[in-house]
């Protein structure tokens, strides 16, 4: 049986999860979003075809993430969402621009559908930014200064980048002849801007908060942390290694940097968790003060163990539909 | 700090009320393109494919438009109303993560299939595509009309130390107004999209398109009003019985009722005033509110000044009420003579199309119409006797709150003219491409009988 104790524990488990999986899987929607090319139209209606049927799922983990987070752990909620209240009008200003340019670039007059397509990357850059820019204040814990200001500005250009490389990598994928040319081109630039941002969240993040430190320098568990980081950059060089030789004859090993680039945000993603753990506010809220009523927890819980299972059955499901390359864009 | 509540509260009522627009239509919408997508397969005939062709470019429009409002839905308790989720999360909390778990995954994976993978998987899995994105809009209505029911007829919780917290789940789920709202909202969009598809097919026929994908689609929009317009009076009468048991301010507000009142009059219009507390310009049938009410005509209805001080807002509730009714009236009255008149002419004369064409977007008025009676009606409380609206507002600077209602509403108004826009430029062009393509047809040895409606 599961006890009360344990229930924060696992629904920060949930979070993380969603929100991970929400990292990258709207990740490489909103990279593709990036890096549309303004200038050619038969890429950006190819690229855009490549991410049709799964934006709109990619997103509700999003949903998801906050839904978690809002009734698992209300009063974290609502001191991250007060805190973070500008950042959050400017994600979902951005989410929405890009939603709708999907479905109105296909329906406009034939002249219009280029400002759609800006919208849509302005709309994908504002969503990136914001989040990495959320991300940056949560790492410096809310402070309210210019160095915050400052790291939530380096951490925005930093995730934009890697989303950047996780949607180039879904394109090294998802497309064929030239475009998949420029797709590696994009992924080998983003790839190495990435590194270099994570490494700088990685040294940053220990002189800033204290616990950090102690954390990552503690032994026994840190020889086992560090594991972590170390693989993440094992990702980074044999994803750029390949990045070098692609593409191969028969498009041999096309999904090779995608699944790297997944990886990469699991071990970058484990790695900020191991850091914040049992924290959801840095210093401020813990998992264990900031959570729900256990009876309502419980519900939520029995339901989520039946219902996310299915939910993944039939998102295989229409990823296997869709497999294979991008063809022509049909909306019916 | 007055102007942050009054800030957050007009920026939660923009931001519900865009986003209102898009579910109304698309919950109804995919039904029609399930029944679209059947009448295909048993009668292979290619005029339900055009037709179904076309209504699915509009639910997409329409479903993206509802999705990127409605992320910014589940944001908006946490920025602006944290006093909701710190008293009463316990019970939100949980029905929100059903509605995300149970009909959010479900309509926007198969959405995929259904309009990207026509050509990808057999026609029967497509059509179970539709049939369960369908089943998933419908879904989230339910959980979510749940809790808003819950917060206007609060059971099945106890208070402690100031928090709720759930004691009966099925009695939180299924609380003595939610078969009513649940039901009145389903028609309500029901009658939105036919609506919606009688006008643009009206509009379609005015600008000479006689094909009879149009005009099929026209016949089907009025055959199923003339069919829910009533039960839509009926349950909405039935609704008002159930508000009248459990927040009898509320509908002292809807019937303009000051004093406590034996043989109420109904009153068809008047100017409420809530300083002199008292009606103007009176237009009114004796006893019917009564009878409507309580089944007597010497029936009582208690009045506002039974509740001075914790009544809603009269002026709002009250026209609200009256817009809503008019329009049911008047969608019920078109609907008879439309189908009355497809029934024995066949066709319909160009000031009924016309009339039509100005109806297209009459359901939004009257859903909106509805939802203000209904929220603004639960003032002061936002979880009725529990939690009042100030107690839930936020205290961040109202300067920010003002800021990102200002990007809201430019971005919600440039939006909601491109919609409408894009709709009747839809309906402009498949008038060209589908007889493009129906000539492309005919050049094929097909049998095709469908030239002419
Ligand atoms: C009666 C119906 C109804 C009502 C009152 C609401 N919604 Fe809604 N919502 C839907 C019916 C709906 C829907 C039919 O399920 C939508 C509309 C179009 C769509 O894509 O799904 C949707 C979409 C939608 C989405 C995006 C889902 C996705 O990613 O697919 C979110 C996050 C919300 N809504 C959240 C809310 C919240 C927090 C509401 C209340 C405060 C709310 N909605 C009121
Ligand atoms: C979908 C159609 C809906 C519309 C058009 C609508 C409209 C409104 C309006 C106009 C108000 C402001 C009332 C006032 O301040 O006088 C309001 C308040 C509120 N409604 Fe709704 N509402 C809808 C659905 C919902 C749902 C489904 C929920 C929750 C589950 C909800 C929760 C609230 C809350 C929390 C408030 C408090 C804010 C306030 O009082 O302004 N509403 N709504
Ligand atoms: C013509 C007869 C109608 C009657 C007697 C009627 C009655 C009512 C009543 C009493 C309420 C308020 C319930 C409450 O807050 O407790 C309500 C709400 C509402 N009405 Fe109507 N209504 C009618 C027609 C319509 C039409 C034609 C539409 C839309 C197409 C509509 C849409 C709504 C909506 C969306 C709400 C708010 C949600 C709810 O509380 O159910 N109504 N109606």
């Amino acid at each position: 049986m599961i006890l009360d104790s344990q229930l924060p524990t696992i629904f920060a488990v949930l979070m993380a999860f969603s929100v991970l999986l929400y990292a990258m899987l709207d990740g490489y929607d909103l990279g593709v979003g990036l890096l549309l090319p303004m200038e050619n139209e038969g890429q950006r209606d190819k690229m855009i075809a490549s991410i049709g049927p799964f934006w709109d799922a990619n997103e509700t983990w999003l949903v998801l993430a906050v839904g978690l987070l809002l009734v698992a752990f209300p009063s974290a909620h609502n001191v991250i969402l007060r805190e973070l209240y500008l950042p959050t009008a400017f994600l979902l200003i951005g989410l929405i621009l890009r939603g709708v340019s999907f479905d109105f670039r296909a329906k406009v007059i034939a002249e219009h559908k280029a400002r759609w397509d800006r919208l849509f990357k302005l709309g994908s850059l504002v969503a990136t930014a914001s989040q990495g820019y959320m991300l940056g204040l949560f790492v410096m814990g809310f402070e309210h200064s210019f160095t915050a200001v400052l790291f939530g500005l380096l951490s925005a250009i930093g995730v934009t980048m890697a989303y950047a490389l996780i949607g180039a990598c879904w394109l090294i994928m998802k497309a064929e002849g030239e475009l998949q040319l420029r797709a590696i081109k994009w992924a080998r630039i983003t790839g190495v801007v990435s590194f270099v941002g994570i490494l700088a969240v990685c040294i940053t993040n220990p002189i800033i908060n204290v616990f950090v430190l102690e954390r990552w320098t503690n032994p026994p568990l840190a020889y086992i942390f560090a594991t972590v980081p170390a693989l993440c950059f094992a990702f980074f060089v044999i994803g750029h290694a390949t990045l070098k030789r692609l593409p191969l004859k028969d498009d041999a090993g096309c999904w090779l940097p995608f699944v790297l680039c997944v990886c990469i945000f699991t071990t970058s993603f484990i790695g900020l968790a191991l850091s914040f753990y049992p924290w959801v506010v840095p210093q401020q809220l813990t998992i264990f003060e900031a959570a729900s009523a256990p009876e309502s927890l419980r519900i939520m819980l029995y339901g989520a163990l039946v219902v996310i299972p299915i939910i993944f059955a039939y998102t295989l499901f229409a990823y296997r539909v869709f497999w294979g390359k991008v063809g022509d864009l049909r909306y019916y | 700090m007055a102007d942050v509540m009054l800030l957050s509260r007009i920026q939660f009522a923009a931001n519900i009320s865009f986003h209102i627009l898009f579910p109304t239509i698309t919950i109804a919408l995919c039904w029609f393109l399930v029944y679209f997508k059947v009448r295909f397969h048993i009668s292979k005939h290619p005029v339900w494919m055009r037709v179904y062709r076309f209504w699915v470019k509009v639910f997409a429009l329409t479903f993206a438009l509802g999705v990127v409002s409605g992320i910014t839905m589940s944001f908006q308790f946490g920025t602006n109303w944290p006093g909701f989720m710190e008293k009463v999360g316990n019970i939100a909390g949980p029905l929100l993560a059903y509605e995300v778990m149970t009909a959010f995954f479900l309509e926007a994976t198969f959405l995929g299939i259904m309009l990207f993978g026509i050509n990808r998987v057999p026609s029967w899995v497509h059509t179970g595509a539709t049939l369960l994105v369908a089943f998933g809009t419908s879904m989230s209505a339910f959980w979510i009309l749940s809790l808003n029911s819950w917060m206007h007829t609060p059971t099945g919780f106890e208070m402690r130390d100031g928090v709720a917290h759930a004691v009966d789940w099925f009695a939180i789920i299924f609380n003595p107004s939610f078969p009513y709202r649940l039901g009145h909202m389903l028609l309500a969009s029901g009658l939105t999209v036919c609506f919606l598809i009688a006008g643009i097919s009206a509009y379609r026929v005015l600008r000479g398109d006689n094909k009879k994908a149009p005009n099929i689609a026209l016949r089907t929009a009025v055959y199923v009003a003339a069919i829910i317009a009533p039960l839509q009076i009926l349950m909405g009468d039935m609704h008002g019985l159930n508000t009248f048991e459990h927040q009898p301010q509320k509908v002292a507000a809807m019937e303009g009722v000051w004093d406590t009142t034996k043989g109420a009059p109904l009153l068809l219009f008047a100017i409420p005033d809530e300083e002199q507390r008292t009606n103007h310009m009176e237009i009114a049938i004796p006893k019917l509110a009564s009878i409507i009410l309580t089944h007597d005509p010497e029936g009582e209805i208690p009045g506002l000044n039974e509740f001075e001080g914790k009544h809603p807002p009269v002026k709002p509730v009250f026209f609200g009420f009256r817009i809503m009714v008019g329009l049911g009236m008047l969608m019920l009255l078109s609907a008879w003579v439309a189908s009355f008149l497809l029934w024995r002419k066949k066709t319909l004369s160009k000031g009924f199309l016309m009339f039509f064409v100005g109806m297209t977007f009459s359901g939004w008025v009257a859903t909106l119409a509805g939802w203000y009676v209904t929220e603004i009606g639960r003032q002061p409380y936002l979880v009725n006797g529990v939690l009042t609206t100030a107690e839930a507002v936020t205290d961040i600077p109202s300067g920010n709150v003002a800021f990102s209602l200002a990007l809201y509403l430019i971005v919600y108004a440039f939006l909601l003219v491109a919609y409408i826009k894009t709709l009747f430029l839809m309906a402009r062009k498949s008038v060209e491409i589908e007889e493009y393509s129906l000539s492309e047809l005919a050049s094929k040895p097909q049998p095709m009988k469908e030239v002419t409606a």
